[in-house]
């Protein structure tokens, strides 16, 4: 049984329709990547899928548990994370306050990441504890970001563009931590604009156009 | 003034401090979260202090206060998951309405449970006497007041840094829909939020009964002043709530103290004006991201065919009305023009300029004083004192909008409403130009529109005059700049609009044509108050464009004349017609809301 599965999922934004029939699937501890430039409908995926954006059709299974007409929390506490485009870490909050928000209780058979964990897997976090969000680097944030879903014990992440705007040795560590999290078993749906990067880190690759699956 | 008395003025003003505090924090909390700008939450403090008068002839003062809190706190989380809670995703608008149906409410439940007149509270036992501080007696009570801001203070802001619910809840205010993909449930941060806000308001109210009576009109005057203050500090901030009560409180008590307690006002107005013009979000604000309504505007379109014949059989009818032989209709149908007038202003402001204005009466009350004083005191004629009227709707239109354009969204909402109440205590407090509490009386025209009958046909050419300029005024080259600064003031701008100047004229627009309204009130009624320009009369302008639909022309005129009908009905025939007319903008608000989802 796929950890994740998407038959015919449909969705969009008021009358405007963004996708437009997707399905594709990840089995357990597997690393797949959404590959499509600007606008062909990556994020909205992960969205639908995490319950930001209402699906108009079509299904979304997480450990063969129905999950598309759940609301966000519900479904993060499922054990599906989701670290959005744009990092969207909580620049009033520190670091430590930003990892509370996403702390959930270990869940069995999945792997638990105590602050400790974490910190081993961004060291450059465990420096900057009580820093504010908004005094942080682009890359420092995207690290934050990853850590504050980590700190939920998913059982699966969605990773939205984590490349985007790194520089080349932020973009080193961030695929030696998905590298990690494959090791750890967690499954990765990963939605990416370059194809360089997807296929470093990707078992398999979909392609993606107008909100379509190719 | 010797120093001591300047060290017990600002004493004073520390005291008065705390309650103002105790409410803003309350209003910020909720904000934060929720993003609704809880209008009932002076009518928490309200209740809070008739609780507390209430059980302290039972409990003792002492224990009073605490149970007082907890009974709003109560109160406030029933409202919150009966309420509210189904309303978190509706626009702003429709959330103020119907947190202000709630202050229709309370208020009515208080007139019921305890009668109009002010209750006086209990002295504290144990804290009854005088302190002497620097040669002068001071009420040992007003010291606990002092230290009460500075505590909860300092509790609130260990629970926001200290626990997960407030780590939580920081999360929330920032981003909700990031909070809810990590696991976080709204819901109950929401319900928290709500019960200790209300916990905060009925507490103040309750600390607040050994200096002032519990009466019915604390509700709106204090959330005007919770309204100023969070402006002033900065929507959602609670230390920007501490700071700007402390400013306000301590201005207050200065005038208060130099004799000039007419004053107050002015200062708390020249303070907001400075600040806003500095720091448009606040002394420790930020700027609020633009948070988008969920209705998507459809453009006004032309006038139907049908709407067409329907304004066409309405204006036939309006010209035989006189020709009936009820009188009282007639009364009726000026008001209803009057209303329509002032309800097509609003409009021009929330529709097209996409600005929910809470304190429209303002404009509609300066346009009925004006006129009222160029005709008793100047002895002007009709037509000059209707003029007057018109000028001084556009004049308060002109200084107010200038501030309030600088900001969107509910900033906008609550400044207009603190401006309103600005000028309401003016004409409340000036007894000499205004007549205080009492009005102005003997308000007619001249001869040649003594009777019922001319008047009408005055009001009813002028009226429709200007409603059919306001509609106009929707398609031409100003309507289309001001929608479109409405809809991306970015890309207006961009295209060479100058979004404020578009916006700061529709508000001296939207202000004259309520002048003009409230002018012809005032002829109509042969006497005004201040309730002309209350609160409740603003409300009443919001309720009228919601009736009728914010997102058509003439939906607001339909929506004016069933509303003025439904009123004047309700007054007539129901004791609690405040709780009734709640009620009603209740269902009106979740009707729309379950239209639209």
């Amino acid at each position: 049984m796929a950890t994740l599965e998407v038959r015919g999922l449909s969705a969009g934004y008021g009358r405007a329709r963004v996708l437009y029939d997707v399905s594709f699937e990840a089995g357990a501890g597997e690393v797949i990547a959404l590959l499509g430039r600007n606008g062909a409908g990556k994020s909205t995926t992960l969205k639908a899928m995490i319950g930001l954006v209402a699906k108009s059709s079509g299904e979304v299974r997480f450990d063969g548990q129905r999950i598309d007409q759940r609301e966000p929390h519900e479904i993060a506490r499922l054990g599906l994370g989701y670290v959005p485009e744009e990092r969207r870490i909580f620049t009033d909050l520190t670091v430590a306050e930003n990892l509370e928000v996403g702390r959930q209780p270990p869940r069995p058979a999945t792997a638990a990441w105590s602050d400790d964990a974490l910190f081993a897997l961004f060291p450059a976090l465990g420096t900057m504890r009580a820093r504010r969000g908004d005094r942080m680097s682009g890359g420092e944030q995207q690290m934050l970001a990853i850590a504050r879903t980590l700190a939920g014990n998913p059982k699966a992440i969605l990773l939205d563009e984590p490349s985007e705007g790194l520089a080349p040795i932020v973009v080193n560590a961030v695929v030696k931590a998905i590298q990690e999290l494959k090791r750890a078993g967690v499954t990765i749906v990963l939605a990416e604009q370059s194809q360089r990067f997807a296929e470093r880190v990707a078992d398999r690759v979909y392609r993606m156009e107008r909100g379509q699956l190719s | 003034m010797t120093s001591s008395a300047v060290l017990l003025q600002l004493l004073n003003g520390l005291a008065g401090a705390s309650s103002l505090f105790l409410v803003a924090a309350g209003l910020s909390l909720i904000f934060g979260v929720s993003r609704i700008v809880n209008f009932a939450h002076g009518s928490l403090y309200m209740l809070g202090m008739y609780v507390a008068v209430w059980l302290s002839g039972r409990v003792g003062f002492w224990a009073a206060v605490p149970l007082a809190a907890l009974a709003v706190a109560v109160l406030g989380a029933c409202i919150e998951a009966s309420l509210l809670r189904r309303i978190y995703r509706a626009p702003e608008l429709l959330q103020l309405l119907a947190t202000f149906a709630l202050v229709l409410l309370a208020r009515d439940f208080a007139l019921w449970a305890w009668g109009p007149e002010d209750l006086l509270g209990p002295r504290a036992p144990g804290l009854a006497g005088a302190v002497e501080i620097a040669g002068q007696a001071f009420p040992q009570y007003d010291l606990l007041l002092i230290l009460a801001g500075p505590l909860v203070f300092a509790v609130l802001h260990f629970v926001l840094t200290r626990t997960r619910w407030g780590v939580l809840v920081r999360a929330a205010t920032q981003d909700r829909e990031m909070a809810s993909a990590l696991g976080v449930n709204q819901r109950w941060l929401f319900t928290g939020a709500f019960t200790l806000g209300a916990a905060l308001a009925g507490l103040g109210g309750a600390l607040a009964i050994p200096r002032e009576p519990a009466s019915l009109g604390i509700d709106l005057a204090l959330i005007s002043d919770a309204f100023v203050i969070v402006v002033v500090g900065g929507l959602g901030s609670i230390p920007g709530a501490f700071v700007a009560a402390l400013l306000i409180g301590v201005i207050k008590a200065f005038c208060i103290g130099l004799g000039y307690s007419k004053l107050t006002l002015v200062a708390e107005f020249v303070v907001m004006a400075i600040v806003l013009i500095l720091r448009p979000w606040g002394l420790l604000g930020r700027p609020q991201a633009e948070v988008r309504g969920t209705w998507t505007e459809v453009p006004i379109g032309r006038l139907s065919k049908r709407g067409a014949i329907a304004i066409a059989l309405l204006a036939l009818l309006l010209v035989v009305l006189p020709s009936l032989p009820d009188q009282y209709v007639l009364v009726l149908a000026t008001d209803m023009l009057v209303f329509a007038l002032f309800a097509a202003s609003l409009h021009l402001l929330m529709g097209p300029g996409g600005m929910a204005s809470f304190g429209h009466a303002a404009y509609f009350g300066l346009g009925a004083y004006a006129c009222a004083l160029a005709a008793l005191t100047l002895h002007w004629s009709t037509a000059a004192a209707l003029f007057t009227g018109w000028g001084a709707g556009a004049l308060g239109a002109a200084i107010f909008g200038w501030f309030c354009v600088r900001l969107s969204g509910v900033y906008l909402a609550m400044l207009t409403l603190a401006f309103a109440q600005i000028v309401w205590s003016t004409v409340f407090q000036w007894d000499a130009v205004t007549g205080g509490s009492n009005g102005l009386v003997g308000i007619w025209p001249e001869e040649w529109l003594a009777s019922r009958t001319a008047y009408y046909y005055v009001v009813l050419m002028v009226c429709s005059y200007a409603i059919f300029l306001l509609w106009r005024m929707a398609h031409t080259p100003f309507g289309y700049a001001l929608r479109a600064s409405r809809d991306s003031p970015l890309r207006a701008s961009a295209l060479g609009i100058n979004v404020r100047a578009k916006q700061w004229e529709s508000f001296i627009i939207a202000g004259s044509a309520a002048g003009v309204a409230g002018a012809l009130f005032a002829f109509s009624k042969g006497s005004i108050s201040p309730e002309t320009l209350s609160v409740q009369r603003s409300v009443d302008g919001l309720v009228m464009v919601l009736l009728g639909g914010a997102h058509t022309l003439t939906g607001p005129v339909w929506g004016a004349a069933a509303f003025t009908w439904l009123q004047d009905t309700m007054a007539r025939s129901v004791e609690y017609w405040r709780a009734g007319i709640g009620a009603v903008i209740l269902v009106l608000v979740f009707a729309r809301w379950r239209f639209s989802a």
